[in-house]
């Protein structure tokens, strides 16, 4: 957690893992649930052979929007063993730019399956944005 | 919110919410439990997302809730819904990511008593043989060919690479394969997924458990599955790994566009749907039936890497050590099936997420066999606890779509589990009771602890009770390998 501006959580799901997050707008939300859940994972990055990636995400809405990058490290993780602790967002009219730096994942204890739609909303009040989000495990 | 008081009573094990608990509700819900039970399935949001599946357009009969029910996303874990073709949907969330995550039996005669002091080695050997944990591939690579195969022909697949026999096959759910699987609806992304992770078990409550027969409780049925009391058994339990989990994920996300061309109205999101007879609808269904193969074949090749282990760990030990299968099961699909629903014969897309299949005796889609005594429902106990096998009934056709319930249910929250479980004192006490462990992660044991789960034995006697399935034997865990 940041500050009471920015941060996570983790909240109470039976079977599944729940992540509260919250954020004065959209990229840094989208950062805070990106960290959140690689937290949640237990993952870990090496601080050697570093590596930057750059992604560009569009969407028809918000929430969308959020579960499409968090979908993309997700695909990433799984698929290269690479994890990013480095995020710098834009967000433009339902699009993304995310310039990313991070590493290979060196030790990882959780598996997330999925990130999921289940009852997701950005709810919007006077200082920030906050959401709930559950994730398949 | 449902609650509990919305719960009609219909008998000592059945219970119904009608549909004029929700305006939006299409059909009632109907839950299995006994009164025991109730609590810990009010706890959560198990019943508010029953309702929510009885909003799926096309929905028929009854939403069906199992007695291991617990909250999920979009869909209840235990829920069964059954949506008539060709107009009614099909929705991925309602299977799950973990599309065919299922239950394999293996059984010997090997007796307990002359192996006892084999189980650590046995254990290690099965951790060994059969590649575990989070994000792990396996020792096949297949190629984008050897893919295609699997996902069309199944355990049929493994069983032509040598991974297995044709009675593991036959003895197996759909004989291992779902017709109709299309690989080119599968994203580049699934398939690269899948490639390394064939042959492995996973991560989070997946497991191998070297099981004792601890009572048998129906000598006829326990006769034609070969499980005898005292002899080992090995349950597998896993899915279809990365590659199902990127499909149901490609589906879903492609699904939030179909439900605004198809004007569906669904009160969460996760539910997104398509009609059956839609492109979209059409286009899952073909990449779901694949990832469901896909699962089949996994189980097999890791079925025959256990059958290895044990071989060569107790060879020599026991007069004969071949496993030889008792079923395979799913506890996520989406079935094609006919059921008489409402005094008709009706063709319906059956979405079992977190329920298994539980056809009575006569049906011809099961092994000869097993005709006579029913398809074989696996229930695995949480770590420590019994596991059951069942047999549908008559009754589970008419009164639960042929489905019956997949495990004990979790009742603690992973987080509560996490902080109040500590991993390794908890395999010091199951390793105490006499249970070797192999995990992967001590935080992830803790979240899988026993005490997470709801009582097994009370989950049996629900359906049981309720005459959707009868017993046929109990086992008890010996050695656990998690991921």
């Amino acid at each position: 957690m940041k500050s009471s501006e920015q941060g996570h959580r983790e909240v109470e799901h039976t079977a599944d893992w729940g992540l509260e997050v919250w954020a004065p707008d959209l990229a840094a939300l989208m950062e805070e649930a990106a960290r959140g859940m690689f937290e949640l994972m237990g993952i870990e990055v090496s601080e050697e052979s570093r590596c930057h990636r750059q992604l560009e995400i569009g969407a028809d809405d918000r929430e969308q929007l959020l579960v499409s990058f968090l979908e993309e490290l997700l695909f990433i993780a799984d698929s290269e063993e690479i994890a990013f602790d480095g995020f710098l967002l834009n967000v433009q009219d339902m699009s993304l730019l995310a310039r990313l730096e991070g590493g290979f994942i060196v030790s990882r204890t959780k598996e997330i399956k999925a990130v999921t739609y289940h009852y997701l909303e950005i709810e919007e009040t006077k200082r920030k944005l906050k959401t709930r989000i559950i994730f398949d495990v | 919110m449902v609650q509990l008081r919305d719960l009609k009573r219909l008998g000592p094990y059945e219970w119904e919410i009608p549909t004029s608990v929700r305006s939006d509700m299409r059909v009632p819900v109907r839950l299995f439990a006994s009164g025991k039970l109730l609590d810990a399935i009010g706890g959560d949001a198990s019943l508010e997302q029953a309702v929510n599946a009885a909003t799926l357009p096309g929905v028929v009969g009854e939403v069906l809730v199992m007695p291991d029910v617990h909250q999920g996303y979009g869909f209840p874990i235990g829920g069964v819904a059954a949506t008539e073709y060709p107009k009614g949907v099909i929705s991925p969330g309602a299977i799950g990511y973990d599309i065919n995550c299922g239950v394999r039996l293996l059984a010997s005669r090997v007796e307990f008593d002359e192996v006892r002091g084999e189980m650590d080695d046995l254990a290690s050997a099965l951790d060994a043989a059969c590649p575990s944990g989070v994000g792990k591939g396996g020792r096949l690579r297949l190629d984008e060919h050897e893919l295609e195969r699997a996902c069309r022909e199944g355990g049929e697949w493994a069983r032509k690479e040598g991974f297995g026999t044709e009675s593991d096959v036959a003895r197996t759910e759909e004989g291992g394969y779902l017709g109709g699987a299309d690989f080119s609806k599968v994203s580049h992304r699934a398939r690269e997924r899948g490639r390394p992770q064939m042959g492995t078990l996973g991560a989070g409550n997946h497991f191998i458990e070297v099981e004792v027969v601890d009572e048998v409780f129906d000598d006829e049925a326990a006769r034609v599955m070969g499980l005898a009391e005292g002899c080992l058994t090995v349950m597998i339990h896993c899915g279809s790994r990365g590659f199902g989990h990127q499909i149901c994920t490609d589906y879903v996300k492609k699904f939030q566009k179909a439900v605004q061309r198809y004007g569906i109205q669904l009160p969460d999101r996760e539910l997104v749907c398509a009609p059956l007879d839609s492109p979209e609808g059409q286009a899952y269904e073909g990449a779901m039936r694949a990832a469901a193969n896909y699962a089949f074949a996994n189980r097999q090749v890791l079925a025959h890497l256990a059958r290895e282990a044990f071989a060569k760990t107790l060879r020599g030990r026991s007069a004969n050590v071949h496993l030889h299968q008792v079923y395979d099961i799913a506890h996520n699909m989406g079935k094609t099936e006919e059921h008489e629903i409402d005094g008709k014969r009706r063709r319906v897309c059956v979405h079992r997420k977190g329920a298994t299949r539980a056809f009575g005796p006569g049906f011809e889609d099961l092994p000869p066999e097993y005709r006579s005594i029913g398809q074989p429902v696996l229930v695995p106990g949480s770590m420590g606890t019994a596991s059951w096998v069942l047999v549908g009934t008559e009754k589970s056709m008419s009164r639960s779509l042929g489905s019956c319930c997949h495990g004990a249910g979790r009742t603690m929250s992973r987080r509560k589990a996490k902080r109040s479980i500590n991993g390794g004192e908890l395999r010091r006490e199951l390793e105490g009771q006499g249970i070797r462990v192999r995990a992967g992660s001590m935080p992830g044991l803790a979240e899988e602890a026993p005490a997470a789960y709801k009582d097994v034995d009370a989950v049996v006697d629900a359906v049981v009770g309720a005459g959707i399935a009868r017993k046929v034997a109990r086992l008890r865990p010996v050695a656990v390998v998690k991921g």
